[in-house]
Order: C-alpha cells, then structure tokens, then sequence
C-alpha cells in the first residue's frame, strides 16, 4: 500500500516537472515559436510552391547569414545588439565600389576586397568602441545614432566629394556631372556571383555548385556520423532522447534529397553557393572556438558583469573594444557577401536597413540582448526570411494587397525589436529590485 | 576671467560651440555670397515656428526623467489621426455647413487629444518598467508604431476625395489642406511685413503660448515635483513624491504636444504626411533641444528656443549657400542636417556617462 503511494507520488512530482520544463521551454522560446506558426501560416496561406519557396530560401540564408552572425560576439560582451554594424557594411560596399572601378572581377575581386576593408573596419571598430565605452548601458541606442550619422559622413564622401575633390573617372559609376557616385552600382559581369559562383567567369558554371540534395544528403550523413560520435565519445554530452530526435531529422532529410534525386524534380535545379557556405560554416566555428579561448572566456565576464571583471584583472574597456572590432570586420565581410550574390545594390540605401534587419533576425531566433548563439542566428535568419519571402502573398490571399504583407514585415522586424528590448529592460528592473529587497 | 571664459566654454560643450560657428559661417557666408537674406529670414522664422512645439515635446520628457523622447511619434500619430478625423468630418457634414480654416485647426486638436491622452497614459506606463533603457525603447516603440500605422492608413475608413486614392485602397501619402482652407491658418494670421520680411505672427503667437503654459505648468506644485523626479529619483521617492506618476505626466504631456506639434507642422507646411513622414521627425526634435543647450537629463524653455532657432536656421541657410559654391553639392544641406543631427545626439550621449 505504502509502496503503491509513493510510486503516485513520484509518478505526479514527475509530471509535474516535465510540465515545468515543457511551460519553461514555451515562455523561453516564445518569440521563436510564434514566428515559426506565422512562417507556417503566412506559407498556407499565400499558396506558394514549395519548390520555389525552397530556391528562394537558400539564397536567402546564404547570403544573409554571414551579416546576422557578426552580431553575436559583441552580445557576448554585454555590449547588446550591435547596430553599428552598419559602419562596417558601409565598409564594405566602399571597398566594392572601388574593386569595380579598378576592374578587378570575380573570385580574386571579392577576395581583394575583404583583404583591402579589413584594416578600415579595424579602424570603425576601434572609433564605435571607444564611443560605446563613453556611452557605457547605451550602447545600442549610441549605435542606432551613429549609423545615422555615419550615413551622412557617408554620402559626403561618395555623393559630394567623389570625382570633385577626391578624383575618380569612371563613366558607368559616377554621375554625369562627374560629381558622385551613381544611386545605384551593377556588379553583374563583374563581382557579382563572385563568392557564390566562382566557375562563372571560367567557364565552368558548375565549379562548386552542387545541387541541393546531394548537399543535403552530404549533411545528413555526415550529421548522423557526428552525433554518433558524440553520443558514444566519453564526456556524454549528448542525451539518448536528443540522439534519436537527431537521427530521425537527419534521416528524414536523407531520404527527401534521395527521392528527389531519383525522381528528378524541380528541386535538382536549385544549386548550393557551396563557396559561400564553406566561408558560413568557417565563421560559426571561429565563434564557437573564440569563445572558449582566454580572450573569449574574458569577454563573457565582462558581458556577465563589468565591475566584478575589472576587479578580477580583465582591461574591460579594451576587451570591449575588440569585441566591436571583430564584429566591424565581419559586418563587412558579410556585405560584401550580401552584395555579390544581390549582384546590384543602391549606393546611398542598400546599408541602411542591414542593421534592423540583421538584430530582428538574430532576435526571431530566440537571441536576447544578453544571449545570442550560432543555432539561433541561423535559425533567426531561415524563419525571418520565411516570412519575408510568404508576406506580399499572403496579404495579397488575405486582404487583395501586396502591400499590406510588405508593410506588415517591415512592423514585425520593428516590432520584435521594440518587444524584446522592453521585455529584457522589464527583466533586468525587476531583478534589480528583487536584489535590493533581499 | 580667463577661468570665466574656460568654465563657460566647456559647460556650453565643444559640439555646441562647433555648430554654433558653423551657424555663424553660414550667415558670414549667405551676406558674402550676396544671398536675398530677407528671404532667409522669412522661411527661417516659418520654420522655427512651426517645429518649435514639437521641439518643446522633449521638455517634459526630459525633465520628468524619461530623456529626451524619441517616441514623439507616438504622439505624432495621434495628431495625424486628430486632422485626418477633422477633415473627414469637415467632409461629410459639408452640406450643412462649412467650417474656416482656423476652427478645423481647432477641432483637429481637440479630436486628436483624447487619443494623445491615452497613448501617453499607455507610453509612460510602459517606460516606468524599463527605466535605465528608456531612449532605445522609445525608439522602437515609436518606429513600430509607424510602421503598424502605415497598415492602419491603408484600413481606416476615410473617404473624402482629397484622402482617399481615386481607386485602391488607403489614404494617399500626403494629404494637402489647402482645400478646407487650414494651410497656414497660423502663419498668415495678423502676420506683417518688416521690409520684405513675412512674420508669421500667429505661428509665434501660438508657440509663446505653449512656452507660457510650459513654463506656468512647471512652477505649479506638480511641475516642481516632476523636477524633482527626474532630477534624483531616490531621494524624491523618500521625499514622498510618487516619482512613476511624475513620469507618467511628462510623457502624457510630450504626447500631447506632439499631437499638436504635428498639426501646427502641418498647417504651416500645406500637407499632413503619412506612412513614412513622422518616421524620423523624433529625431529632429531631439537634436534641436540638445543644440539649445539642454542634456538628456536637463532642459528649460530657454534651450527649446535657442535650439529650435539655430539647428532650423543651420537648415535654411546651408542648402542655398551650399548651391552658391557650385551647383553639384546639391545634398550638402541635408547632409549637413544628418551629421550635425545625429553628431550633436551621440555628443549628449557621451555626455550622460554610464550606468
């Protein structure tokens, strides 16, 4: 009988746990939850096909991924999100204006450029640090300010003082007055496609653009093997369940890429930037290595809490500074990214959205100001872009206009900002009071 | 004398002192350049007038302790929606009887007053849970309101010809208010000439009315316990001022005077501009005061004045001299306005020093 009660017991402490630990996931991944049922929704609704949805997805995360992952590490300094990042997209898209006047095209083009704007983004960052640690717990509102102003300095020097007091000749990119750089800048037949589709300019139009289920195939196998490995290496890191859930995603993936392969529909036409997402995947694992190195491991304390940081000997000023310095540099490389594969880009616009965009991304897959990893940045970027690509439909299918679907994504980019701050800001008052009654 | 000079100089702040010589090299400049300086001085006092009330919106802010109120456009929005209802009514009832353009200016106000209310209500509840991050949040509550209202325009259901798009759906982008007679009710009322100087003497007389108000407002019991508020929180909280209402009140009364900041733009600029328009008009505001002389966390009237008249002077001047050095620097006024602007907000960010 006794027996009998305490296996009740135990049995509903269990569940009451595992109802804690499923209502904690919900409340801590709210945010990314909700977009993914819109994502899902706004996909049904606008009755795309999934082939073109699928073409236009992998475009869209390989050439935006690189950009929201610059953001990570100066959220791991406590800096929060960093909308600077426009200073360095400015770099980049400078560097590619003048590679394009030297005439310089393809693969050695774009390498050039991120050679060439690795030094003045060092530069930026070292300038937007020192202004952040003037402006220490305003930080992001100092960034939103600076891009703004940035944008002026900008269009100073490439709308007024280029061809006029900075000379430069060039017929297709500066304006007919010989003044300024023209309001938009084509790559094509030059830079563009220059990372994505290194063969183009060869003769070899499939030199590294594989099809995407052979990709897939390639990450299926390779992923199970990984997370067997995991499971079966000594330190445990991996539970049986996760195991499991693991493979059968893999698998499912698997066997999608062969049966399209065997039929031979649509989805063979679609080819992986593989160049671009080798370069991808080397960024993630640089994070994730830096972060367990010295400097890395001093930047988390100093993002935990600056004071305790300083008195354990960290130079938190300069920790910071580098911290903006890299995300600078990797802002810049992933506009260059961005642009080579846009192929076009407006001169004085095409930065100004990238750093709104960017933060709501990384946000959408469940980064907070304090907390922000490689899964979520990539996650952030495949659900945000989900719901670029399904809005203009879906609010055609809704409400008989396009607009209302673009208008609508441009709120919820706005929106997701302004909701996670206030939440983040709620949070931390409510911890501070709590800390001062006790 | 010389520590005088030294003492003044730093507390008036190098980013001033670099605008206010720009400000004075621009002037040196129009009458070297032989520039029609009455015609500078015309279009500079319509401008000072009517951004002046929206510049006064971050008086409140500020002093109440929020900073200075970069979701204005909240307020904004409430203004747009007070004139957009005032002219659909001027509209439908226009068979019985036909309003002047200065009542219509009147009945926008009072529309939009109830919504700037509650909004304000609503807003400075929502910064006293996030005190310390004020300023980004306000940012952001503003652009999303924007940008949630640029799909209410395409919805909301108003349907005079000067509104709607002959076909499709929504207000259009800008909506003038020539027809019902509200453009430049203010400006051209009991205003007189000075040589070929236009002063738009109504547009000032409203605007020292609201400084009065302002100023009146501050002197009263809950003007000099909101200056304690924002002035040192915890000790106004032990003083047994309830420091959340305080703040609550600032930000309802910068509401406020956006909604009626907006209309008074408005009616002297001839349109009401929707969707994008009141995206970045925060942002002018703020510069404005801070040119003036205040910080984020002290401002007067006197700053709201000075800054409203040199940061709309610098914009008048610049873009015509500018064009007289030579025709290619065609965007160098608002170039000029973007770096002085956003330079002059990041000077008073540096300037608050850290948390």
């Amino acid at each position: 009988m006794r027996v009998a009660d305490k296996t009740i017991v135990s049995q509903s402490q269990e569940g009451v746990r595992v109802k804690k630990k499923i209502k904690g996931f919900l409340t801590n991944n709210m945010v990314t939850i909700m977009f993914l049922i819109l994502g899902l929704l706004g996909f049904l609704i606008a009755g795309m096909s999934p082939f073109l949805f699928l073409m236009d997805i992998v475009t869209r995360v390989s050439r935006n991924s690189f950009l929201v992952l610059s953001l990570i590490i100066p959220v791991m300094a406590g800096m929060g999100l960093n909308f600077s990042i426009v200073l360095g997209a400015m770099a980049g898209q400078a560097l590619l204006i003048f590679v394009t006047h030297w005439g310089i095209t393809g693969l050695p083009g774009i390498l050039l450029c991120m050679i060439l704007v690795t030094p003045l983004s060092i530069f930026l960052g070292y300038l937007t640090g020192k202004l952040f640690n003037k402006a220490k717990g305003q930080e992001m509102i100092a960034g939103l300010i600076l891009a703004f102003f940035a944008q002026g300095v900008y269009e100073l020097i490439f709308l007024q003082l280029i061809g006029g007091v900075i000379p430069m000749d060039n017929r297709v990119l500066i304006m007919s007055s010989g003044v300024g750089v023209r309001t938009t800048v084509d790559l094509s037949f030059g830079l563009k496609y220059g990372l994505d589709w290194p063969g183009l300019t060869l003769g070899m139009p499939t030199l590294l653009r594989p099809t995407l289920p052979w990709v897939l195939s390639f990450f299926g196998v390779a992923g199970t093997g990984l997370l067997i490995f995991l499971y079966f290496s000594k330190k445990m890191v991996l539970s049986r369940l996760k195991l499991i859930a693991g493979i059968a995603a893999l698998a499912a993936v698997l066997v999608f890429s062969i049966n399209e392969m065997i039929v031979g529909s649509q989805v063979n036409l679609i080819r992986v930037p593989l160049l671009t997402w080798i370069v991808i995947a080397g960024l993630c694992f640089f994070i994730y290595f830096f972060s367990q190195t010295k400097l890395g491991q001093d930047m988390r304390s100093v993002g935990q809490d600056r004071h305790v940081a300083a008195v354990a000997g960290i130079q938190v000023d300069r920790v910071r500074i580098i911290a903006i310095m890299m995300s600078m540099v990797m802002a810049s490389w992933g506009h260059i990214i961005f642009l080579q594969n846009m192929g076009a880009f407006s001169t004085y616009g095409s930065h100004e959205q990238i750093g709104l965009y960017s933060v709501a991304a990384l946000l959408i897959g469940g980064a907070t100001v304090t907390r922000a990893t490689i899964g979520q940045a990539l996650l952030g970027v495949f659900l945000f872009h989900t719901l670029f690509i399904v809005s203009p439909s879906a609010g055609r299918q809704l409400f008989g206009d396009a607009q209302v679907g673009e208008y609508f994504r441009v709120f919820v980019a706005y929106g997701v900002i302004g909701v996670t701050l206030a939440m983040h800001a709620w949070k931390k008052l409510l911890e501070a009071s709590s800390r001062l009654e006790n | 004398m010389k520590k005088f000079i030294t003492d003044s100089f730093s507390s008036f702040g190098l980013a001033r002192v670099i605008i206010l010589g720009f400000f004075v090299f621009l002037c040196v400049m129009a009458v070297v350049l032989r520039l029609n300086i009455s015609e500078l001085l015309t279009s500079s006092l319509v401008r000072i007038g009517m951004w002046g009330v929206l510049v006064l919106a971050m008086l409140p802010a500020i002093v109440s302790g929020i900073g200075p109120n970069f979701g204005v456009s909240l307020g904004i929005v409430c203004g747009l929606v007070g004139g957009l209802t005032a002219l659909e009514m001027a509209f439908r009832i226009s068979h019985v009887t036909e309003f002047s353009g200065g009542v219509l200016f009147f009945i926008a106000i009072l529309i939009s007053l109830p919504f700037a209310l509650l909004t304000g209500v609503s807003y400075g509840w929502l910064l006293n849970r996030v005190k310390g991050s004020e300023m980004m949040i306000a940012t952001y509550v503003g652009f999303s309101i924007v940008s949630i209202m640029k799909i209410a325009w395409l919805f909301l259901p108003y349907a005079s010809p000067e509104m709607a798009w002959p076909i499709g759906r929504g207000v259009r982008v800008q909506i003038s208010l020539a027809n019902r007679g509200v453009t430049r009710v203010l400006n051209n009322f009991l205003s007189f000439n000075i040589g070929d100087i236009v002063v738009p003497t109504g547009l000032f007389i409203f605007f020292a009315l609201c400084c009065l108000l302002m100023w009146i407002f501050l002197r009263s019991r809950t003007g000099v316990a909101m200056y304690a508020a924002g002035d040192n929180p915890r000790f106004s909280e032990a003083a047994g001022i309830n420091v959340n209402r305080s703040r609550i009140i600032g930000t309802t009364i910068s509401t406020v005077l956006g909604a009626i900041g907006i209309l008074v733009y408005a009616q002297s600029y001839g349109f009401l501009q929707l969707y994008e328009g009141p995206m970045f008009m925060p942002f002018v505001a703020v510069a404005a005061i801070l040119i003036g002389g205040a910080s984020v966390r002290k401002a007067t009237i006197t700053h709201v004045i000075i800054g409203t008249a040199l940061f709309l002077g610098i914009q008048v001047v610049a873009i015509p001299v500018a064009n007289a050095f030579t025709s290619d620097w065609s965007s160098m006024g608002e170039i000029s306005r973007k770096i002085i602007q956003n330079g002059v907000i990041l000077y008073a960010l540096t300037q608050a020093g850290g948390d």
